[in-house]
This record gives C-alpha cells, structure tokens and sequence, in this order.
C-alpha cells in the first residue's frame, strides 16, 4: 500500500471509454499535464470495443466510423499526447475530501493515489430482467442486448438461434441485424411504447432490411423453459402500458435480448458523497460539469445516458477542460448558482445549476422531453422573462435536445448576480 | 454397499449428511441437480425463525427453538453468514390484539427468550422504517436471518471433506426393497446425464427428496404420502434499500390474509415475499405479475417507503407441505431402515442445526457406529473481497494475484474468489454455482457484464469450451455455436 | 417508405412512370427526394461484421467493414465470403480483409487495432 501513497496527480479520471478518454485530451488542453486514466477492462475505448456498426462520429470528424474506429482517433491522440493509463485496475473507493483513490489490479494489488481534482467517466450499464421484473421462469437464453453484443462481436459466439428482442432502444435494433447477419433468425422487436425508441435509420436498416417485424405496444410478459429459454408469451398493451387480456400471444425462441433503457453507474459516485438525480440517475452539476463535491467532475453516460457519442466527447472534453481549470485555481466560492429546471415536458436539464460568472458563452443545455411532440417550441426563461424561443418540428424522448444559452439572453433581463432562475420549458407553437 | 445413503443434497440432506459424517460410516448423498442447493434450499426467506410459529407439542416446535439457538455456533464452525437480527410481527388493528396475544403466548410455551409485545411508539423506535399505521408488535430479539445458500453448502462441504460421497447429476428412478440373510436393503436405480445408469445400495436410506420427497417415499411405502408444492414469490431489492428496516418483519395474520415478510438480507439487501399458493408442478418455479404485485403491495403494508423501482430481481420458491402440517422425520414403518425427512417447509431452515442430530439419533438407533477421531468440525468460506478489511484484501492478492481482479463490478467479486469456489471441496460448475459461492452476478446488473467473463474463466478452469459452461446444468447453456456457422 | 436522413422521418411515397421517371412525395426537401430514388433503384449499404483472428490472440476476432457501400442484396453473399475470411495478427485499422467482396468491386477493411500476444 506505501507503494503510490505518495503518487500525486492533478486529474485522475475514473473510465478509458469514450467519455474518460475526452476528459483527459481536454484537460491536456487545457494545460494539465498530470492526468492519469483508470480503466477496468484491458483495453481503452470503453464500449465502443464492441460496438462494431457504423454511424459514429459524424458530428465530430465529419465522416461515418465504426465504434473502433471512433475510438481508436482518440485512444491515438492519448497515447500521443503520453497521457498516462492503467488497465485492468478498478477503482475501489474514493475518498472524497482528500482525493484519494484506492484503487487495485492484479499486477499492482491495492494501491492508493492523491488527486487535485476527479472526472468520473464510468459510462452505464443496462436495465436487467430483475429489474423490469418480467413474471416467468428463470431459464438460461436471457441476455441484455450488451451482454449478447459482446458474445457476438469480441467472442464471436453465438447465445441462441431464435430470438425475440425486447426494447426497441438502439442496441436492440443494431443487435437484430447483428444476430441475422450471424445466421441466427430474429423473430421480432417488441416495444411497449407505441413508438420506437430508437433512431429512423436504425429501423430501415436494421429491421426492414431483413424484414423483421417491429410490434409497438407490446410486452413481453411470461418467460417459459426451465433450463433454456423455450419461448415467451408476448401481448398487446394500453394506453397505459398495462396488458391487454386475451391478446397474448406465444412466440416460441431461444434467446431473449432486452434494450430497455441505461442506467448511469454511479455506485463509486453516491459511495464518495455525490449528489444524484433522481430523474438520470446520475450526479447534479453545474455548469462546469462539477458536482456537489468541489473538485469532482462528472461525464458522458455516468452524467446522464447520451444518444449519440459525439455529444459524449463534447461534454466530457468540456469537463476535462474544467477540471484541469479548477486545479490550476485551486479555490472556489461554495455557491451553488442559479437553479435550472425543466418544465412542461422537459424532463431533466444538465446542467442543473449555473454560476454566470463561470459559464461558457454560449453555455450549451442539454436535455430530454418527457414525451414525443410536433410542432412547438423550446422556450427559455429567466426569471420568468422569456429569453430564447426555438421552434421544433419534431421532438422525441429517445433523443437528447440541447439549447445554447448566451450570457447576453441572461444580461437581457437583469445584471447577473440578480438572475433567480432558469427555466426551459416546450410550448405549443 | 453404502451404510447409509441420503437422497437430495438440499439443505436438509446436507445437514443429516454432515452429522452422519461425525461417525465411522460410509455415506453417499445422491441429488438429481448439478449441484447441491438447487431446490427449496436456494429459494426461500433466508429467516432463522425465533420459534412462536409453530404449534406446541410439535416437531417444528420442539426443532424450531434449539435450531435457532444453535445457528450462531454453528455459522462460527463452517463459516457462513448469519445475523441475528431480531423480528417484529405487526399488528395494524387493535381487534387483532387477542391474536397477538396468543402468539406471544404459543412462544412462551415454545421456549422462546425474550419475547415481549411492544407498543406502537417502541415499534417505531425499534424501526422508524416501520409504517405509522402500527397498533402494536410482537418482538423477537432472537430471530435471525442466514444465507441460505451459504449454509447448505457450508454443510455439504463439510460432509464431503469428511469422507462423504457426493453424486451430482445423479436422479433417482426407482428404488427395489430387497431382503438377504442380514435383513432388508434398498437397491436404488439413478440415472445420470453424465455416467448413465447407476445402482447404490444401502440398509439406510434418508429421504430428503424436498418436493419429491412424497415421490421417493412412495417407492418403498404403501402409507402413500403427499407433498404438495406450496409456491412462494420474492422480490429482491437493490442494497440501497437494505437499510430501510435492521429486523425481520412479519405481519399477523388477519382477516387480510397471511401477510408478507420484509427483511433484510445478510448481505444488505432488503427482501420481499413470499406468496402462498399451492400447485400441482415439482417444478412449478416460475414467477406471476399477480404474484409480484401482490408482495410488493402487501409488503407496503408494513414498510410504506418500498419501491417497485428497486427491485433488481424476482423469483419464487416451492415449500415441500405435508397435508399434516408437521415435519415427518422418521423411519417408514413399512420400510425398516428406510427414514423419512420430509415435509420440511418453514421453519425447515431454522431447524437445520438439529435436524441432522435428530436424524442421526435414529440412524445410531437401527444401526450404531463409533464417532470418527479424526472428524473435522470447521470448514473456512470462499474469501470475500467486498467484506475484507484492506489489510485482509492485501494479503489475499499477495497470496494470489487474481484477487486484484474485479470480475463482478456490482458485488466486487474478484477473480481470485471465483477460481476458490470452481477448486474447492463440491466446486462449482455452474454459473449459479458460482453466483451462490461467491455473489458474482447478484448485484444491481444481474451478471450483464460479468457473466460472459465468469462463463470464460469456468470454461477454462474446468478444460471444456465455452458452450458446455451451463447456467443450472442440464440444457441450460448460455452459447449456440459460433458466428457464421450457418453460412459457412 | 420513412426517410432517416434526419429525425423527422417522413413518410416517403415513390412512384415510377412507364418512362422510369420516379417521382417523390411526402419529403419536405430535397435529400429526402434523393434518399427515395436511390433506395428505389439501387440500395446500397455498408456492411459491418467481425472475422476470426488466426492463432492465440488477446482477442478472439477483429471487426471489418465494407470500404464503402455495396448493394443491398450483396449483403449476404458478403457475409458467406467473410465466414471463412481469419486475419494474422498485428491488424491495423484500414487493412484489407477481403478484396472486393463478393464481385462489388469494394474491399473489407479492418475496423480495428489489434497487436500480437
């Protein structure tokens, strides 16, 4: 343990995915240069690893890339930057007030390192049978669709032959052409929204392609089979996503993938003290992407579960840049800021809080609608003076909205440091 | 020719198992499972039940009182997890006083210390947690909560390091009772996946069948018995919730029905359940929408605050009910040599520690055999990396490396942990073998992220591929061939 | 059919005349008009799978794409020539595969960095 007790570093940042990954080229940026980031698994890129379709990076590097092959650009520009990493090693607790990680791996055993400032960057994991709490059997052939994503694309194994998924969430989608493509016959997509919660193109070219049928408003409500999977029983919901009577249906299978939803992974994060939404899950921040603890930043899907990874590098470059800001000044005041809250069909904004004096111009405002819409407006107001009004053709919960809030919108209304709140609402045009 | 043999390594088995292991003896146990823990014993409460249950004058009673107090002795000995949390059972209406009453009093003349009925503000300083609606509660301070895996196979364990014979994957078709010059002996028929058909024969044989234990009776018997599967539906929540309550609490039965329990497990969880339903499947484990509702709405009965939002799994569990009602230990007095230990639904676990001794008692009675020298009384747990001190994490890795390596994120269960639980005495071969020894795969993600690991290291330490790794035996495999495979 | 050039999905409807003139309603603009008629004469998609990587590695396959798109009804021809496709280690991003996969005309390429043991 006195091995590293002494090892100091300006940024730890806790995951090598995506987010982590970010954080540490833009805290280099920003003119840190003892950055060190700690992964769990033996490689960096997080799970890009295993997403090995196509559509990343657009937004980013203007062209379409694999989940590698985004992830690669930025593992290159780490290594050439000579950021520091470990593999294999897991944060096992953080101290929040010191800053000390401890942390452990095989090689190393536990050893403990001081931080000046933290990026917690753990990313999410997926909502488990257990946790919808589907009735049935307990049979083996019931897998998320991450699970079954890593048996199929790093093993290159195969964890059933019929398959019915649950969830129409992206991966779920992206795993129908996957498993058809590796000659196992995908039966359906059931969602229980009556809308698909993944992308347009996810359904042209991942279901209609292959002519898999997509059925909205449907459930899966028994599993049957003892020891393997044997088939499910699948019905028609409500309004209110309750099952109809005399509408289910049996479809025999052998595998059950579930896309129903991430869930950010903040057990290292509520363990240390963060404050967590209880809408995302994940910590609440203020503009500078800092959580209630000084000094303890937060990005990516550990935040808050990300549609597209672009916005995951933004965001997390962003915190990297902060962190290495707040080591560089070291103190800060304790106020928390300026309250900013969704409303009327916006679902949770982050960041939660803004301290004018320390926001981006324009500060950029991400957010989710609780609901699909057409047709209306994003409107922001401060202090209850409408400041920006966006019109929206379309609206959908499976996307991440975002606004750009200038200090200007803020100077419009009063001085500042007089700003109550901000709040961002949707309203009919 | 065994001298005796026990069929069903559940926990009952593994307990009569262990205690005929005290003695010079050759003992088989024979279970139809992959592994032992596989049936009742791996889906109930997990409860250490004080003893004001059961009816006076019973078997449950006179078992249920000396298995509590012995359980903490015996979780010294072998090393498996149990609290003695204490129990509350709630009384929300004030006419349901004089049932109350007569369970404190059914538990004085049970035997059971320190009981006391409490009032609603001593409830709630017991356990803020507990509902304001609370007109009064018996308490329990002796009631105790165990890992009901953890004690099964602590047991079988121990059997086994002390020259008990397991046979897994080993079913029973039919049992021939036979006669020769030194009297009768059961001539039993197995079949196994692996090695075919099997013949164990023995002058003694226990039945600790659980659910099929009326089916193996029935063999040698022609006082024909019952067991009727009673259903028993939990929801397990996440360890956020583990605080909202310290005590078991139960619910007096009124004219709402049974009631359903609230507890927190031994590892910090908070439990649900169970339902009660009689049905006609052995096998019948599957878990209800109407079921879950139910336990989660009754529960909230109790503790208001619970949240459907928590829950990371549900399952249900098959009690093995005798139509009498009591446990039925004892020899068949058609089958000399032949004893039944069936019927052991709750307090079944609780009694555990005595169980054995009682069953050894007329073992020792039919056919006495000196007590071994050399009989090893402790047996040390698979070491746990999340409960370990650091200076005890520390030497763990430097004793072996792989206890640096997280496999299961949500429990942190490292590497080390898990090739313990494959290589030890009745390892592990089986995913939920090694869920149950080690609690890879029991947190919040359900094994999302580390199945495929644990499936890998398995595969790898047992020398087999990847796609014979099972999740419960049987055809319970997780992988169906590679990428391609088709085309190809 | 639905549009996916953005997220407002529109609801295409292609109609070919009897001179082959194909003629878009339902866009709201004009990717939306080139999106139909490219899906209505010639479908192309890029394709994205894994392939075994030969010997001992640190991984068990390597994923690939197509270099660019092929036909739509190429899809499973592509996949048949990848099964028996294994890739000697060190791989880097960009490597050929497979050249012109299925008569395409277009390469498989490595999707990612993989170095020897």
């Amino acid at each position: 343990m006195t091995d590293g007790q002494n090892v100091q570093v300006d940024v730890a940042i806790i995951g090598g995915g995506p987010a982590g990954l970010a954080a540490a080229l833009g805290a280099k940026k920003r003119g840190a240069d003892n950055i060190l980031i700690i992964e769990r698994d033996n490689e960096l890129g997080g799970i890009l690893n295993q997403c090995i379709h196509n559509g990343f990076g657009l937004h980013t590097f203007k062209e379409e890339l694999t989940g590698p092959e985004y992830a690669a650009r930025f593992i290159e520009e780490v290594k050439k930057e000579k950021i520091p990493y470990l593999l294999n090693t897991i944060v096992v607790d953080v101290d929040a007030e010191g800053k000390i990680l401890t942390l452990m791996s095989r090689e190393r055993g536990l050893f403990k390192i001081r931080a000046k400032a933290v990026v917690l960057a753990m990313g999410c994991r997926e909502r488990s049978r257990g946790a919808l709490n589907i009735p049935g059997y307990r049979p083996a052939g019931i897998y998320s669709a991450g699970t079954a994503q890593r048996y199929v694309n790093m093993e290159g194994r195969m964890p059933g032959r019929e398959v019915v998924i649950l969830g129409s969430g992206d991966i779920g989608l992206i795993m129908a052409r996957r498993m058809t493509l590796e000659g196992a016959k995908v039966k359906l997509v059931a969602e229980i929204m009556p809308y698909c919660g993944g992308l347009k193109r996810n359904i042209v070219q991942c279901l209609e392609d292959y002519g898999i049928p997509l059925r909205l408003s449907h459930t899966v409500v028994d599993i049957h089979g003892k020891e393997r999977l044997k088939g499910v029983t699948l019905t028609r919901v409500d309004e209110h996503s309750k099952p109809i009577p005399g509408t289910e249906e049996y479809i025999p299978c052998d595998t059950l993938l579930l896309s129903c939803g991430l869930i950010p992974e903040n057990e290292l994060s509520s363990g240390m003290g963060v404050e967590l939404s209880s809408i995302t899950g994940g910590p609440v921040v203020n503009e500078s992407l800092e959580t209630n603890l000084e000094g303890v930043f937060a990005c990516g899907n550990v935040l808050h579960v990300h549609d597209l990874v672009d916005y995951v590098s933004e965001e997390a470059a962003k915190a990297g840049e902060n962190a290495a800001e707040y080591v560089e000044r070291q103190i800060r005041e304790t106020s928390r800021g300026i309250p900013v809250c969704g409303e009327k069909g916006v679902r949770y904004t982050v960041p939660s809080y803004l301290r004018p004096e320390y926001m981006d111009d324009p500060q950029v405002i991400r957010f989710r609608v609780g609901s699909n819409y057409q047709n209306v407006s994003v409107v922001v107001y401060v202090n209850d003076i409408c400041v920006i009004k966006i019109k929206k053709r379309t609206m959908a919960p499976g996307e991440m909205e975002q606004i750009k809030l200038k200090k200007s919108d803020l100077e419009k209304v009063c001085e500042c440091n007089k700003v109550q709140n901000i709040r961002i609402c949707i309203e009919e045009q | 020719m065994y001298d005796v043999i026990v069929i069903g390594a559940g926990v009952t088995g593994s307990a009569i198992a262990r205690e005929l292991s005290k003695y010079e003896r050759n003992v088989a146990v024979i279970e139809k499972a992959s592994d032992i823990c596989e049936g009742t014993s791996k889906a109930n409460s997990g409860i250490v039940h004080a003893g004001y249950d059961a009816v006076p004058g019973t078997l449950k009673a006179k078992l249920n009182v000396a298995g509590n107090e012995k359980m903490e002795s015996l979780s010294k000995e072998l090393d498996f997890p149990f609290r003695r949390n204490g129990s509350l059972v709630l009384m929300f209406e004030e006419e349901d006083r004089p049932a109350l009453e007569a369970l404190y009093e059914r538990g004085l003349t049970n035997g059971v210390k320190d009981l006391r009925i409490l009032t609603p503000e001593e409830v709630r300083k017991i356990e803020p947690g507990v509902t304001k609606q609370v007109a009064g509660a018996l308490y329990a301070p002796t009631g105790g909560i165990v890992c009901p895996f953890g004690l099964n196979i602590a047991l079988a364990e121990n059997a086994c390091d002390n020259g008990v014979s397991f046979f897994l994957d080993t079913e029973v078709l039919g049992i021939e009772k036979k006669r020769d010059e030194q009297g009768t002996y059961y001539r039993i028929c197995t079949g196994s996946r692996k090695n075919g058909e099997t013949i164990f024969e023995s002058r003694v044989v226990i039945n600790a069948a659980g659910v099929y234990a009326d089916y193996i009776h029935n063999m040698v018997s022609e006082k024909k018995m019952t067991i009727t599967p009673r259903k028993g539906e939990y929801c397990l929540l996440d360890k956020t919730e583990g605080k909202l309550i310290k005590s078991t609490v139960f619910q007096l039965p009124s004219k709402m029905g049974k009631g359903i329990l609230v507890t927190p497990t031994v590892h910090g969880n908070l439990l649900v359940g169970p339902t009660a339903q009689d049905i006609d499947d052995k096998e019948g484990v599957n878990t209800t929408a109407l079921g879950l509702e139910t336990v989660m709405s009754k529960a909230s009965r109790s503790v208001e605050t619970l949240s459907g939002k928590k829950i990371i799994t549900s399952f249900a569990g098959l009690r093995p009910h005798e139509d009498g009602g009591d446990f039925i230990i004892e020899e068949v007095t058609d089958a000399s040599g032949f004893i039944d230990a069936a019927g052991i639904d709750s307090p079944g676990l609780s009694c555990v520690p005595v169980i054995g001794e009682y069953v050894a008692d007329i073992v020792n009675k039919i056919s006495p055999a000196p007590r071994k020298k050399n009989f090893i009384a402790t047996r040390k747990g698979v070491p746990s990396m999340a409960e370990a001190t650091e200076r005890e994490r520390q030497a763990l890795i430097a004793e072996n490396p792989a206890f640096g390596q997280v496999i299961c994120r949500c429990e942190m269960v490292t590497e080390g942990e898990i090739l313990n639980a494959i290589h030890r005495t009745l390892g592990a071969t089986t995913l939920d073998g090694i869920k149950r020894r080690t609690r890879a795969g029991m947190g919040r993600c359900q094994a999302g992220f580390c199945a495929p690991k644990t499936v890998e290291i398995l595969a790898r330490e047992l020398g087999v591929d990847m796609e014979q790794i099972t999740k419960a035996g049987g055809n319970s495999g997780f992988l169906d061939g590679t990428n391609k495979e088709v085309q190809s | 059919m639905i549009c996916i050039c953005c997220p407002l999905g529109c609801a295409l409807t292609a109609v070919r005349d009897k001179e082959g003139e194909i003629t878009v309603t339902g866009n709201t603009c004009p990717r939306g008009e080139a999106y139909a008629k490219n899906e209505c004469l010639s479908p192309k998609r890029t394709v994205t799978t894994t392939v075994r990587v030969k010997g001992e590695a640190q991984a068990a396959m390597v994923s690939v794409k197509t270099a660019g798109e092929i036909p739509k009804d190429k899809i499973m021809d592509c996949i048949r020539e990848l099964a028996g496709v294994e890739v000697a280690l060190p791989v880097r991003i960009g490597d050929v595969v497979l050249k012109n996969v299925a008569g395409t005309g277009i390469d498989v390429v490595a999707t990612k960095n993989i170095e020897k043991k």
